[in-house]
């Protein structure tokens, strides 16, 4: 998977791993907006009310 | 990488295939060629990418921690003193004079409860830190109140200087965790709790861990449902154990004495306990 997109990405090495780095800190920072957000009310240590 | 590496033959950067099967040189070969992935492609490429998939995952649960743990913790802190900045009163004043602090006894002002995610009050706790100061707010909905706003306010229990049980919901973890600390507070510290008119200062009467659903600890007299309050209490409720939701610490308290706001203001905020 990561072989096939390091073979897909263009340029010479350090242009490909700079667009990985680039990726990676936008896969992050959707998770720390959306994704993460979303799935915490799932998790089950942050009730803290009583009668829940 | 190849070129210090010294075998006689490899000098030249072409060679890979030929520094595979040359097993007997002890050289750092350059990345290995895989050869089960030549020899049974599907089936090794298949694992392959489920094995990827995996580690990815783990990363992503790695971060996953990163963000709960620490950054909901740095939006909470921001965004909690942002709301009591925005209060417009709840900038801590100058110190007043004690001697002319009116520690007042009598029926204090009791405020109609607000809309929901209205933040009407902050909480301030002298044990904690002397600049300890969390917005309160109507509600204990996660995703409105407690998550975004930090402390809130069980709807339908009284507001603060009232007869009754001005109960509080906190994060212990995470968000903020307005009520990191609750375990530290001892019988007698006082907790205070400020509004546009006035400040009540209660004092911790006991603590108690309790299960979750235990919702008496939040009726006007707690542990007795249907009993009519005579006492003006205060009850902070939060997880327990900490990243745990299987109980809950309570902390109950009464009301000392309370005090117009604009006056002298409590001498226990000032960090004389």
């Amino acid at each position: 998977m990561y072989g096939w997109l390091w073979r897909s990405l263009p340029g010479p090495a350090w242009v490909r791993a700079v667009l990985l780095l680039v990726a990676a800190v936008v896969v992050l920072a959707a998770c720390f907006t959306w994704v993460f957000p979303a799935i915490t009310p799932f998790m089950p240590f942050n009730n803290q009310t009583v009668g829940e | 990488m190849t070129q210090d590496s010294g075998g006689p033959q490899q000098s030249t950067e072409r060679s890979r295939a030929s520094a595979s099967t040359a097993k007997t040189t002890r050289t750092r070969s350059p990345a290995p060629v895989r050869p089960e992935r030549v020899t049974n492609r599907g089936h090794v490429a298949w694992q392959g990418v489920i094995g990827e998939l995996l580690i990815t995952a783990g990363v992503l649960l790695f971060a996953f921690l990163a963000w709960q743990l620490w950054w909901t913790d740095v939006q909470g802190n921001h965004a909690q003193a942002a709301i009591v900045k925005d209060l417009g009163w709840g900038t801590v004043p100058l110190p007043g004079d004690a001697t002319t602090l009116q520690r007042r006894h009598d029926d204090p002002p009791v405020a109609d409860p607000p809309a929901h995610a209205t933040t009407f009050a902050t909480l301030l706790v002298p044990r904690w830190s002397s600049d300890y100061q969390r917005p309160i707010s109507e509600g204990v909905d996660r995703a409105t109140v407690l998550n975004p706003r930090g402390i809130g306010h069980y709807p339908g229990t009284v507001m603060p200087g009232g007869v009754g049980n001005f109960s509080v919901a906190g994060h212990r973890t995470t968000y903020g965790e307005p009520f990191n600390l609750i375990a530290d507070l001892v019988v007698g510290d006082p907790l205070v709790v400020r509004t546009q008119k006035a400040w009540y200062v209660y004092r911790v009467t006991s603590t108690e861990i309790v299960p979750s659903s235990d919702i008496g600890v939040v009726a006007a007299v707690p542990g007795q449902a249907d009993a009519a309050p005579t006492e003006r209490m205060i009850t902070l409720t939060t997880c327990h154990p900490m990243y745990s939701a299987k109980e809950r610490y309570i902390v109950h308290g009464v009301l000392d004495y309370w005090t117009p706001a604009g006056g002298p203001i409590p001498t226990e905020v000032l960090g004389g306990a």
